[in-house]
Parts: structure tokens; C-alpha cells; sequence
């Protein structure tokens, strides 16, 4: 029976139907989604953040704001020199400009909100603690006292 | 067979699989894993400027001072120390088990689920850093003492009801919170250390 073609004529690999490919990227799309929060800000300040056990993690994404502390970015470091630096939403800042920042930040919130806003504090390891604390007196200052030290979670090994 | 009306065309879906790689690249790239977890902690409330600073009456004995200098140098209640063994001193501290009279005074507590139970309801730990000191080392030390309450309070939620301190509801909780309140006491910034 003239069925078989010449360059076939062994036997044809079926071809493997696509036709699920989609869901099956779908599903990670969807894990991806779920599983991701997406960038606040361009960093332009270098962190690497310190090591801890006992973390907690940030829930409420709509109530934290963000204060990163860290040396520029290669790109930035001509202009502003290694000095650690401190860096609200895309700009860079300095400490007095902290408690406007919140202040604006939080009047910005609804009213029923306004006194759950949790700070998280970003900051690079190798910063020294004069900034830390002066970053601290400028939240107590404006009232944001809840605050959080952003880690990452250490290996469980011994230090 | 008879022929049915009129086929609606099928769509074509092959394009389905570009356009779901489309998204799916966008949120790789675009997204952070979730990284963001951290120690919470609660700050005092600020000091009215014309309030002069007193010292507030507590108990020697209540006070665990916990004093990092400007090398990094970890000095608690007077004595040198490394990281790893701040847990268990500071645990020492709350426990109390003898009734040590150096260590902190016990008083009655009233708790649900307890009943009337000794604590050293008034003991404080006192966190002080120079501004030399490096912020890995500050959040360090930081977690040996969060890493204290959290153990006790597991080790209480264990005996009491043979579950971990997470996994409590709410009210077990609070209760366990009363027993073991986390008191971290951060001193106002001064200088030690005699750097600058």
C-alpha cells in the first residue's frame, strides 16, 4: 500500500503535541505572580543586608515605606562619592528630610491606616551605626515607630 | 451523516503559548523574590525637647546592659563577651531559675491559662551602641536577644501545651507574650568608645 514516503519509511516520531504548552506556562507565570513582589524603587545605593534568625516577615505591603542606607552604586560613585547615603523613594536624601518624608507619606494614607505604618529599614551591612541612630531619632521624631530591620535569613549553621 | 449547519471556526491558539512566555519573562525580570522579612522592633516615643532626661528609677538588679563599642566589642553587665553566648546569658537573666538576688527581682503575675506565677515581671535589657559600631554587628546582637524571648516563650508554649509558640492561638498567645514580655530598652545615643 503506496502509504509510506520515501524519507519516512521506517518509522515516524509522531509529533508531541503542544497544545498544553500554554497552561504549562501558564502555571508558572502564575507561581511567579504569586510568589514575587515587584521592585519599589531603582536601588541607588548598594545593600547587602545582614544576617538574623528571628525574622519576621512584612505583611501589608501598602502600609511600609522603605528607607535604604548604603554606599552608591559604582555608576554614582564619582558624583557622590563611597560614603554610605541615605535614599527615599528614587532620590537621594538626607536625614532631615526623613521626617517630612514620613510625615507626607502618612497624611498621603487613609485615616484609618495612618497608625499602622511600619517602616522598613534597609540598610547595608558595613554601614556604621551613626546613621542608623540618626535615622532612628528622625523616625521617633515623626511618630513612625514601627519599624523594621530588613535581613535576610542566615544558613542554620553555627555563626 | 448529515451535515450539521456551520462550524464555527476554531481560534487559533498556538500564539496563546509567545504571549504567556511574554508575561512570564516580564515578571522574572521584573520582580524580586520576596525578601522582605526583617526584625520588628518598636521605638520609644520621642522625648518632649523641654523634658530634661531622668533617669528613671529601676532596680539594679532588674538591668541587663548590653554595651557594643565602637571595635565591635560586645560588653555585657560588665563583662567582655562574644555573640554566641548572649543568648543564654540574656535567658539566665529573664529566667532567674534560684532566685539569684543579683539577678532580677520575682513578682507575682496574674496570667490566663497560668494562674499566679513568679516573674521577673521587671527586668529590663539595656541595648547601648556607639555610632562606630557596625550595623551587622548591632542587628547581631539584636537577634541573640530577640533569639532569647523567642526560645523561652517556645519552651514555655511546649511544656504548657505541647505545641510551638507559632502555632498558639491568639489568646495562648497574649498569654505567653505576658510571660515572657520582650523588654528591649535602647538608650539614648551617646559616644562610647572614644572614637572621632
Amino acid at each position: 500500500m503506496g502509504r509510506f514516503r520515501d524519507d519516512a519509511s521506517k518509522k515516524e516520531m509522531p509529533a508531541i503535541s503542544t497544545a498544553s504548552l500554554p497552561d504549562v506556562v501558564f502555571m508558572l507565570l502564575f507561581f511567579f505572580m504569586t510568589m514575587t513582589s515587584l521592585k519599589e524603587v531603582e536601588y541607588k545605593v548598594k545593600i547587602t543586608p545582614p544576617q538574623a534568625t528571628e525574622l519576621q516577615e512584612l505583611e501589608k505591603k501598602h502600609l511600609v515605606r522603605y528607607i535604604y542606607v548604603g554606599e552608591p552604586i559604582d555608576k554614582l560613585q564619582s558624583q557622590y562619592g563611597t560614603e554610605p547615603r541615605i535614599q527615599l523613594d528614587d532620590a537621594f536624601a538626607e536625614v532631615s528630610q526623613i521626617e517630612n518624608y514620613i510625615v507626607s507619606e502618612r497624611s498621603a494614607m487613609p485615616e484609618a491606616d495612618q497608625d499602622l505604618l511600619t517602616v522598613s529599614l534597609k540598610i547595608d551591612k558595613d554601614c556604621k551605626m551613626g546613621v542608623v541612630t540618626d535615622i532612628k531619632q528622625a523616625l521617633r521624631r515623626a511618630y513612625a515607630l514601627k519599624i523594621n530591620y530588613s535581613a535576610v535569613t542566615r544558613p542554620n549553621s553555627n555563626l | 451523516m448529515a451535515r450539521k449547519k456551520k462550524k464555527v471556526p476554531e481560534i487559533n491558539a498556538s500564539s496563546q503559548a509567545d504571549i504567556a512566555f511574554l508575561l512570564l519573562i516580564f515578571f522574572l525580570t521584573a520582580t524580586t523574590m520576596s525578601v522582605n522579612k526583617g526584625l520588628a522592633r518598636r521605638l520609644p516615643p520621642p522625648v518632649p525637647a523641654d523634658q530634661k532626661t531622668e533617669d528613671l528609677k529601676v532596680k539594679e538588679r532588674n538591668v541587663f546592659v548590653v554595651l557594643i563599642n565602637s571595635e565591635n566589642q560586645l560588653m555585657v553587665q560588665g563583662e567582655f563577651m562574644e555573640v554566641p553566648e548572649l543568648k543564654d546569658a540574656a535567658k539566665k537573666f529573664i529566667l532567674n531559675v534560684n532566685d539569684d538576688p543579683n539577678l532580677p527581682e520575682k513578682v507575682p503575675v496574674d496570667i490566663d491559662f497560668f494562674g499566679t506565677v513568679m516573674l521577673t515581671k521587671d527586668h529590663v535589657i539595656s541595648l547601648q551602641n556607639d555610632r562606630g559600631t557596625s550595623y551587622a554587628k548591632y542587628i547581631e546582637v539584636q537577634n541573640e536577644l530577640v533569639a532569647a524571648y523567642n526560645e523561652l516563650r517556645n519552651e514555655l508554649s511546649m511544656s504548657k501545651w505541647g505545641m510551638a509558640y507559632e502555632d498558639l492561638n491568639e489568646d495562648q498567645q497574649k498569654a505567653v507574650q505576658k510571660y515572657y514580655p520582650q523588654k528591649i530598652s535602647e538608650a539614648e545615643p551617646k559616644n562610647y568608645g572614644g572614637n572621632k
